[in-house]
């Protein structure tokens, strides 16, 4: 133990050379730098502030859903002119900004930017990206876009309460081709089509960064199948970025095109919008459903795939246990990325396309929920036997399988044709999408904050708050999101500003004020997870270079890793999933340990049943 | 503390399959039977994959929960006891990747049926169409439309365009691809008739919108360019629900309309009806006035 102890200095507890300054990373965050730490911390900071901002707008929604055209606290101030309601032009607006937020400035950037960049070269042992400036460049052009976006929501020919982009995240064309199409299609489009395009050139400037480091930069040793989930996440992600997003930024720029120059992509002759003169030209509009899907479905994956490989890091090393299945989980990884691009006709069922494209998008859909499955069994069975420590990691972690198992389980709902037929844009579909992306993504970055501050800041963060914080952010979840699944069975559609028109969902009503209150309880929870990570700064638990006795490689540079990240260049030895080892005596072996006997690793040793 | 853990993560599905079992006499179900045959086999598709995956979803629930609770009491046991160490099993994989994909495949298989009738145009029931256009006196030929009217959305209403008689026969004609000068019209008020597969052509004059027939379990996109065809059929005679589902602009939650599903005579009568309002000429018994 001493002479690795001396090598890799991983059971290093306490102290290091580098701990002087915990918050170095923190202090370089509001300057240009090209360390990739830096760049992921402030992609994290940025993404949290820009959750708050999602949630704000969600809870808007959320408002007028449980007290329809009832004056709206704090924002009802705007619309004082119209005694204080919200307008059906501004609540298009809430869910449209809604989704665009949380999608493009939450959940895809804090993935792939903030744990991408800050985990990548730690955990494959390179001292920095690839590519550092482009690094640098993709996270700062998140606030053009953020910019851009900021525009669209209060600047349409003017400024006013009634702007904003009204045409849904999914901006179906003609409603976002033609300006005359509704209140929010003139500027406030351009603006929005803007930043999505700026979004895209970040995640595009990150994705080739990210496919040259891990290919090129690994450590010696350090094979493919030696890699950490976490790195194949991001690694499978970042090929479903480079592959898709050219589709979605050249739609984007159709779209542009029709809106500015004229021309007729995505827009058939002779449509009347709005008494204004008919259209000419012979486009079709469910091209861009097309183009869009087919980015905008494997985006989807971009949204779960990273957070499904850190939930199976943080679950074995929390669990004392090696990762059951590494292979099957990798494989499952890839195979669903590789459906992923063959199922996007999934949310074109009842488009009006050719019904026989239904069929074939049915049987790839259904079929993308088996290597889901595989996963559920093997994060079930990495729990099986093993030591578990009920900490706020491995709390968020299990919350992200339950809430994943829902999730999936309601895909196959939509994704059986007939029945999407009923279920389509109803808010059966709201609560299947906030099942994956609330309930399995965040609750895994949850966790993933909790596992790898003391990597950026060393110290940790509080047990108990964090523990409170998962309390309620997964009880206001649940009481918001599961009963969605009942009012999508109810018939209730979604992006409506006011169902309560039709007597059938009339009944409704006291079931969307529950769920208002714990989408309230939810949003406030999160004003605990920032106040405990800007609290654990100055007054977290000091932490050493390997808090958790983890295995992986980042565990071996010092807390926070300087310039450079590794004192000592890591050599690998072996996949980071070795706990327990019953030949030895510490439950965990770094990956960098050299192994002391001669005799090999016994990795295909007849393994004993749990006792 | 990490007993309460294991609890919380037990009693949540447990609460959530007591919620779902609780909602249809709480209202929070399907708005009433289904109130078309093909809307029944919908609901039965949707109970088929409601019970598999209710099964699936307790099944892995209850496997998480016993893990959770094993671990939780193995930590008790024995502090310097270690974890199983295993990288997992062969067998155990295959089980459960190749048992998934036969209920899977299973599932997509069993739905074609219902999807191809529902959409599929040479799978309509085309005989029954036919035989209520002709009992309701259609002049017809062999190629004449099978559609008994054209549904256009704008924002935010329903036009609706029927046929109208012929001026010398008084006779029903077929709906035309192109609005003719007998043509009758309607704004938000569908009449069909009932018991029988009928068939409309679905348009949007601008934007997209959606045909939602929530009692009848049909939503077709409308979309522009396209004329999309349906068929429905209704059970009972009484007034339906009529939405739209699909994003449309700021008034998407006001396309309200209704559907009138009626006899054959009703409906004849209904067309008579427009036929005499859109042709009154608003001189009121001319001859009395000439009279007097």
């Amino acid at each position: 133990m001493s002479s690795i102890a001396a090598t890799a200095g991983s059971s290093d507890h306490g102290h290091s050379a580098h701990g002087e300054d915990r918050l170095a990373l923190l202090k370089a965050v509001p300057f240009w730098s090209t360390d990739h730490k830096v760049i992921g911390i402030q992609f994290l900071l940025t993404t949290i502030l820009m959750l708050m901002v999602g949630g704000a707008l969600a809870l808007g929604v959320r408002w007028q859903l449980s007290f329809p055209w009832e004056n709206m606290p704090i924002l009802g101030a705007l619309f004082a002119n119209a005694g204080g309601q919200v307008s059906p032009e501004f609540y298009t607006m809430l869910f449209t900004m809604h989704a665009t937020v949380m999608i493009f400035l939450v959940i895809i950037p804090v993935l792939a930017g903030a744990f991408g960049n800050f985990l990548i070269p730690l955990m494959i042992g390179a001292d920095d990206m690839a590519f550092p400036i482009l690094n640098a460049l993709s996270y700062w052009i998140m606030w053009p876009a953020a910019f851009c976006f900021a525009a669209s929501m209060v600047f349409n020919d003017g400024l006013g309460p009634n702007a904003g982009p009204a045409a849904g995240w999914t901006s179906y064309p003609a409603l976002s081709a033609i300006p005359e199409a509704a209140p929010g299609s003139g500027w406030a489009q351009f603006w929005w089509l803007l930043g999505v395009t700026l979004v895209g050139v970040s995640s595009m400037m990150g994705s080739v960064n990210y496919m040259t480091t891990i290919i090129n930069m690994r450590a010696p040793g350090l094979t493919l199948f030696r890699m950490p989930m976490t790195i194949w996440g991001m690694f499978i992600t970042a090929i479903l970025q480079a592959f898709a997003l050219p589709v979605l930024t050249a739609a984007g720029f159709m779209l542009m095109a029709d809106r500015v120059f004229g021309t007729c992509f995505f827009v058939p002759s002779g449509l009347v919008v709005n008494n204004a003169a008919p259209t000419v030209g012979g486009g079709q509009t469910l091209l861009w459903q097309h183009l869009f899907w087919f980015y905008s479905h494997p985006a989807v994956y971009i949204m779960v795939l990273p957070a499904m490989g850190m939930v199976s890091d943080m679950l074995s090393c929390m669990c004392r246990k090696p990762l059951f299945g590494y292979k099957p989980m990798v494989y499952s990884l890839a195979a669903i990325a590789g459906l992923g691009f063959i199922v996007w006709g999934h949310h074109m069922f009842i488009s009006g396309m050719n019904p026989a494209l239904g069929m074939t998008f049915m049987v790839s859909t259904i079929m993308i929920a088996l290597p889901s499955a595989v996963k559920v069994f093997n994060w079930i069975g990495t729990i099986w036997g093993g030591r578990p420590v009920f900490n706020v990691v491995f709390l968020n972690c299990v919350a992200f399988i339950s809430m994943f198992i829902v999730g999936g389980l309601s895909g196959i709902f939509m994704a059986a044709v007939p029945v999407d037929i009923y279920i389509h844009d109803t808010y059966f579909i709201v609560a299947h999408f906030h099942y994956v992306l609330f309930g399995a993504t965040l609750f895994g970055v949850f966790g993933a904050i909790q596992f790898w501050y003391p990597k950026m800041f060393g110290r940790y963060m509080s047990e108990g708050w964090g523990k409170l914080h998962f309390f309620l952010s997964f009880a206001g979840f649940n009481g918001t999101f599961f009963p969605m699944h009942l009012l999508g069975v109810a018939g209730m559609p979604r992006r409506y500003a006011d169902p309560y028109l039709y007597p059938y969902l009339e009944h409704l009503l006291p079931l969307n004020q529950f769920m208002t209150l714990s989408a309230c309880v939810m949003g406030f929870a999160q004003f605990i997870l920032i106040g405990n990570i800007i609290l654990s700064w100055f007054f977290g638990k000091k932490a050493g270079r390997n808090p958790w006795n983890a295995n992986g490689l980042e565990w071996t540079a010092p807390s926070p890793p300087g310039h450079g990240n590794f004192d000592i260049p890591p050599i690998v030895y072996r996949g980071p999933y070795e706990y327990s080892h019953p030949d030895r005596e510490s439950d965990f072996w770094p990956q960098t340990e050299p192994p002391e006997a001669p005799k090999p690793v016994p990795q295909q040793d007849p393994e004993p049943a749990p006792a | 503390m990490k007993w309460f853990w294991c609890c919380f993560f037990t009693f949540w599905p447990i609460l959530a399959v007591i919620v779902c079992l609780a909602s249809p006499s709480l209202g929070w179900w399907f708005p009433g039977a289904s109130a078309s045959p093909l809307g029944e086999r919908i609901d039965d598709l949707f109970y088929m994959i409601l019970i598999i995956s209710a099964i699936t979803f307790i099944g892995t629930q209850a496997g998480l929960a016993y893990v959770l609770f094993r671990g939780a009491a193995d930590t008790d046991k024995d502090p310097s006891h270690k974890a199983w160490f295993s990288h997992g099993s062969h067998e155990l994989e295959v089980i459960w990747s190749v048992v998934p994909a036969f209920i899977l495949l299973f599932i997509a298989l069993y739905q074609m049926d219902v999807w191809a009738e529902y959409r599929v145009k040479d799978a309509f029931p085309q005989q029954k169409m036919r035989s209520v256009l002709e009992r309701l006196g259609q002049e017809r030929d062999e190629d004449s439309s099978l559609a008994l009217a054209e549904v256009t959305a704008r924002q935010f209403e329903w036009r609706i365009r029927y046929p109208g008689f012929d001026p010398e026969t008084g006779d029903l004609l077929p709906l035309m691809p192109e609005p003719q000068a007998t043509d009758l019209y309607a704004v938000n008020d569908l009449h069909l008739p009932s018991s029988s597969p009928v068939m409309i052509n679905l348009k949007t004059m601008d934007v997209q919108h959606s045909f939602f027939l929530p009692e009848l379990r049909i939503k077709q996109d409308a979309v522009p360019g396209l004329v999309i065809p349906i068929w429905l059929e209704a059970n009972e005679q009484r007034t339906y629900q009529l939405l739209c589902a699909e994003l449309c602009g700021w008034g998407h939650y006001k396309m309200k309309a209704r559907f009138v599903a009626e006899s054959e005579e009703d409906f004849l009568d209904y067309l008579h009806r427009l036929h005499e309002e859109q042709n009154y000429d608003r001189v009121e018994n001319s001859e009395d006035v000439a009279a007097e």
